[in-house]
């Protein structure tokens, strides 16, 4: 190991005497530059004619008071110019990556993706006539036991989503955003809600455990509470 | 004490708010020299800050106002009661000049023209110089209502909007959330930007009056206090858990039981007046509602058209005049809609939930 770390910097010795030729690059790039009014010229010929012609109109009435710059300006105004360009691309250029690191939202550091089907126990567990509100935090969906069945309800306000809450007393769904109130059914019966609660897909696991599918949804305002899947016999 | 409560809690409700706000913008507009005399406009000041003065006697009352999130509110209410007694003051002054034969305030105090720049940028300058140091001074006073992180399985109950969209809020009580949320606000931002294109009078150019610009001021102030500021006031103090309306002194509990059965007016015309069973075609059975804003939206502004606003029409012509109705009846229908739910229950018009579009 002790030996193998002396023997790093040394290659890097030979990289570090190349350097002084680097060095003189930009001292060698500096010699191009009182040559730049060739390059530029034939690179875009318009600019430089153009420019000078206005401060020219414009310099009788400064050249008395102030200094008379005389023919050096142009010049000087090109090497600024090209300064100034390089300025603005560096300035757009960290702006851009600035913004971008915006993108690194699209990837949130906490994703709320409960599984979309999942066992909820057996029919039994679940008493006739109520609203069982155990799963609401975890999955999101009421179960409910009605003498036909037992079926699962989105916890999804319809009207904009918020959660509305099971009130016992009352027997309603009820939101606490902008007051709709739904049946135990699901059926919205007060409020701005403009059609009821979805319903999941329920059926029975080989197990005998009830098993919920969240990625399948029945809307009764489409004739789908009907179907076999929207609710389980019991 | 209690007694008093009893009786405003009892009076107060959304139907009988937003109808006293009503009455006393209309007697604003009507009379606006007796309602900006300083005895009137000092009486209703004062009776305001009374009001406040005995309501925080009362804890409940006390906890609501003194939110932290409801601050702005009470502060908006004596901001904008005291700005419009003020131009509504200098507007009646300069009507009266005018009528005189005198030139207007404006024209006494200088009829020298000053630049912009340093002149006003200077003055607003030193104003925003002031309003950062109040904003600092109250973020440090006033702890910010923070709550715990984002939950999806949680709304807190009630859930309030940010206090600039309360009004908004209030609104979506009554309207489907595509309206409320989505047209409406593109409306009102769309109208407010067209209102120089639809009124180009140049008439009250470089001085302020009101009788010159009677329809314009009290339709933009019918929109900005009624539509906008008193919804916030209702949504900030009135509206507690499961966006119940409470009175100012009544407490706020989960467990108050509003009837709100709500009717479609497909279910009132089918079911109610015909009789029958509703059609099962989406279209049939919202015939009663198209039919109901064909009339609204088409019918009476041709026949106002003809009739009432003839000389308006030939004024700014077709195309102006069309926007202004269109601009103007959609104001004019957000509170009858709101009025039609408190005096029979309906809920929309057309209620199309097969598309999610109700109106």
């Amino acid at each position: 190991m002790t030996e193998e770390t002396p023997k790093t910097p040394e290659p890097k010795k030979p990289e570090a005497a190349p350097q002084p030729p680097k060095a003189q690059e930009p001292a060698a790039g500096a010699g191009p530059k009182p040559a730049v009014p060739a390059s530029p010229a034939a690179a875009k010929p318009v600019t430089p004619v153009v420019r000078p012609a206005v401060p020219v109109a414009k310099k009788p009435a400064s050249a008395p008071a102030g200094k008379p710059a005389g023919p050096a300006s142009p010049e000087r105004r090109k090497f600024m110019m090209s300064w100034l360009s390089f300025a603005w691309i560096a300035f757009s250029a960290a702006t851009v990556a600035a913004l971008s690191t915006t993108l690194r939202f699209l990837f949130p550091n906490v994703l709320f993706e409960p599984k979309m089907a999942f066992k909820i126990g057996k029919p039994d567990e679940y008493d006739l006539g109520k609203v069982d509100t155990r799963w609401e935090d975890r999955y999101g969906v009421w179960i409910i036991r009605s003498p036909e069945g037992i079926y699962a309800l989105s916890t999804v306000c319809t009207h904009l989503g918020c959660k509305p809450s099971w009130l016992e007393n009352e027997q309603k769904f009820k939101c606490p955003c902008h007051g709709s109130g739904f049946y135990k059914s699901g059926i919205n019966f007060e409020g701005p809600a403009p059609r009821p609660l979805e319903r999941f897909a329920i059926s029975l696991a080989d197990d005998g455990q009830i098993l919920v599918d969240k990625s399948l949804k029945f809307q009764y305002e489409k004739g789908e509470w009907t179907k076999p899947l929207a609710l389980l016999p019991v | 004490m209690d007694a008093i409560k009893e009786a405003i809690n009892s009076f107060c409700s959304p139907v009988a708010i937003f109808t006293t706000a009503i009455f006393m913008f209309a007697l604003f507009m009507a009379f606006p020299k007796q309602m900006t005399n300083k005895w009137v406009a000092g009486a209703i000041g004062l009776g305001v800050v009374g009001f406040f003065i005995f309501g925080m006697q009362d804890a409940h009352f006390k906890d609501i106002v003194g939110k932290a999130d409801n601050l702005p509110i009470v502060g908006m209410i004596f901001i904008f009661g005291y700005f419009t007694w003020f131009a509504m003051k200098k507007a009646v002054e300069n009507d009266e000049r005018i009528a005189a034969g005198q030139p207007t305030w404006e024209k006494t105090e200088s009829e020298e023209k000053v630049l912009v720049f340093p002149y006003l940028i200077y003055i607003e300058f030193v104003i925003a110089l002031l309003y950062a140091a109040a904003l600092v001074y109250w973020a440090i006073l006033v702890q910010a209502p923070l709550e715990d992180p984002a939950n999806p399985t949680l709304s807190p109950n009630p859930s309030k909007a940010p206090w600039y969209f309360l009004g908004l809020q209030e609104m979506l009580v009554y309207f489907d959330p595509w309206l409320a949320g989505v047209l409406f606000p593109t409306v009102i931002i769309v109208g407010l930007c067209a209102i120089p294109y639809i009124d180009n009078d140049p008439k009250t150019s470089g001085y302020y009056c009101f009788k010159q610009r009677r329809w314009a001021i009290t339709a933009f102030m019918f929109g900005f206090w009624i539509l906008w500021l008193v919804l916030i006031m209702v949504g900030t103090f009135l509206r507690g858990p499961n966006w119940n309306f409470f009175g100012p002194f009544e407490v706020w509990t989960a467990h108050k039981v509003v009837p709100l059965i709500n009717v479609n007016l497909s279910e009132f015309f089918y079911i109610k007046w015909l009789g029958i069973a509703l059609p099962q075609n989406w279209f049939i059975r919202e015939l009663p509602g198209f039919a109901a804003l064909f009339i609204y939206f088409i019918l009476i502004p041709k026949a106002l058209e003809r009739t009432v606003f003839k000389k308006l029409y030939e004024r700014i012509g077709a195309a102006r005049y069309h926007i202004l109705i269109a601009l103007t009846f959609m104001m004019i229908a957000l509170p009858l809609k709101m009025y039609f739910r408190w005096a029979f229950n309906l809920k929309y018009i057309i209620a199309i939930p097969e598309f999610f579009f109700n109106i």
